[in-house]
């Protein structure tokens, strides 16, 4: 950040340039993103919506969005709590497993000990499923594990099951495909986040550990994990970021449902609920003003961090 | 061409005349029209690519080489709403679209790429890395101005940067299915995502598996075919924007 341009000779000024450059990025910026944002809290403070063929509102209610969006329904249960929940649930369980195994891969694959070759190639391998699409992933998970899908056809023939096990109506049975395919498409990705974080490692910092005589468990507790906390850090609060988005997935499994039970309903799922054919605009407005500061809270540490580094 | 009931049965490992009869059913299916939907997905992506890449560059540039009054706090505004999540503003972003008549188009599917502040940041990181501003000043001397020092001069220097985030952008937009599936409705319009979507809505006992399967094939398949040919460089995209080690 130190060599500037400065304008040199007279009566040229650079800086308008500056402007011009940057315009199309704000203009767009601000015309696609920054309006609806606006426009998206205001609506939050009104009663907008479609009953049928008739349109209510938009009548201002003041909090009364949010109010409704904290009360219990029904069932007693509080539809936003629970889908916040459901989305944290459906997140760990799959970014969990994912940071650890994610963790444990890195750490092989950068073993300086071990130089293990075909570093691209497995890099390849395992980034792949993070392109496949996921509505289209999610559509073969629900055509594999149907009631009549091969994987039945598998367990019956082997006699491992007796009926048919309906995989896509039990609570845990869609929480833990839901979760298995946020893992398989993610896991590569962090893989390779965390090999460069390892690799940003100065190696002499390894060689140093070992000539002082650590083994290798020490080496990861003591070396590898301190210098790598950082970037640990950012990646798990950039998943979760991600993780709040979740809709893809259960949304096609579940073909928007969240079955059985609402137990796979995310945050996403239910503002898309709300922004359907009821085209509820205050209640989408309040899911999303709730969504938007959690994760605006989240962004302020990515921010934070990435900030600090340029200021290096 | 074997029954459901077969085809549920077991796998067979080489694709047999099975795998043109279903990929001629599905190619021609009367309900969901996947080349349709493939050429539009293929529109949109590549659209979306392309402005996302150039305008990224063009702002990158813009911060990197110039000084101006509001230069610190362009680029800390970028930085701050990058993590932002889209679903955020849909709300708002859906109801003007229906205020401008614009559901069914692609110009609210294409033209919000232009604002991509992931790209800009990985832009900006690589513009520090590869570009002397001896190379600006050069050109500047020469008489060449400014637009023309970025078009030819920049660009051509950051292609491997435009390479990766196009490729990267292009994927995200193929993919993409929460927004399109709220503004898209008409046919033949549709993007794959959504048909994809279809097919789950429709009451699938009725399908012919093999052809459902030919379908998912069709959706993931040309992003694969690109990832496999330019694994390499994508790979090397995958810690843009964030932290060094």
């Amino acid at each position: 950040m130190d060599k500037r341009l400065q304008p040199k000779r007279k009566g040229v000024n650079y800086a308008k340039w500056g402007y011009i450059f940057i315009l199309p990025f704000f203009v767009t910026y601000i015309i696609f993103t920054l309006t609806p944002q606006i426009m998206t809290i205001y609506n939050s403070f009104f009663e907008n919506y479609r009953s049928g063929l008739k349109q209510i509102g938009p009548n201002f209610v003041g909090l009364k969005n949010y109010v409704s969006l904290f009360s219990p329904d029904k069932t007693g249960s509080i539809g936003m709590l629970k889908y916040f929940g459901n989305t944290i649930v459906l997140w760990l369980m799959g970014a969990v497993p994912q940071i650890i195994v994610a963790l444990l891969l890195a750490v092989f694959f950068t073993s300086y000990r071990l130089n293990i070759k075909g570093q691209q190639f497995f890099k390849t391998v395992i980034y792949m499923p993070n392109l496949i699409m996921a509505a289209a992933f999610s559509m073969l998970f629900f055509t594999l594990f149907s009631p009549v899908g091969p994987i039945n056809q598998v367990l019956l023939a082997h006699g491992i099951v007796d009926k048919s096990v309906n995989f896509l109506g039990l609570k845990v049975s869609v929480r833990i495909l839901i979760s298995l395919m946020n893992f398989l498409m993610w896991f590569g990705n962090t893989t390779i986040l965390l090999m460069a974080g390892i690799q940003g490692i100065d190696q002499n910092m390894f060689e140093a550990a070992e000539i002082d005589g650590a083994n290798s468990l020490q080496v990861f507790f003591r070396v590898t994990l301190p210098l790598l906390a950082p970037i640990l850090v950012y990646t798990i609060i950039t998943a979760m970021i991600g993780g709040l988005q979740m809709f893809d997935v259960p949304q096609v499994l579940t073909n928007g449902k969240g079955t059985p039970d609402r137990a796979s309903m995310t945050m996403v799922m239910y503002l898309n609920n709300y922004l359907g054919t009821s085209k509820n605009y205050g209640m989408a407005g309040a899911v999303s003003v709730v969504l938007f500061i959690v994760s605006a809270g989240l962004s302020l540490f990515v921010y934070n961090m990435l900030s600090k580094q340029y200021r290096q | 061409m074997r029954s459901n009931s077969q085809l549920q049965a077991g796998f067979t490992l080489l694709p047999k005349n099975n795998f043109f009869v279903n990929l001629k059913n599905a190619w021609t299916d009367a309900s969901i029209n996947i080349p349709r939907g493939m050429l539009n997905s293929f529109f949109i992506a590549a659209c979306s690519a392309i402005l996302t890449t150039y305008f990224s560059a063009l702002t990158a540039y813009g911060i990197h080489v110039y000084t101006f009054r509001l230069k610190k706090f362009a680029f800390y505004f970028i930085m701050a709403v990058m993590m932002i999540p889209p679903q955020v503003s849909a709300v708002g972003f859906i109801q003007l679209v229906y205020k401008f008549h614009l559901t069914n188009s692609y110009i609210p599917l294409i033209l919000p790429s232009i604002a991509a502040p992931v790209v800009f940041f990985y832009m900006k990181q690589y513009l520090e890395s590869v570009l002397p501003m001896e190379m600006v000043e050069a050109a500047r001397m020469d008489g060449s101005g400014e637009f023309r020092t970025f078009n030819r001069i920049v660009l051509p220097i950051m292609k491997p940067a435009i390479a990766v985030q196009m490729i990267f952008s292009f994927v995200s937009s193929w993919n993409n299915y929460f927004i399109p599936a709220l503004l898209l409705d008409k046919a033949e319009k549709k993007t794959v995502p959504i048909m994809i979507a279809q097919l789950r809505s429709a009451d699938y006992s009725k399908f012919d598996m093999g052809k459902v399967y030919m379908f998912i094939l069709l959706a993931i398949l040309p992003v694969m075919v690109v990832y496999i040919i330019l694994s390499k460089s994508i790979i090397k995209g995958v810690t843009a924007g964030s932290v060094k080690g």
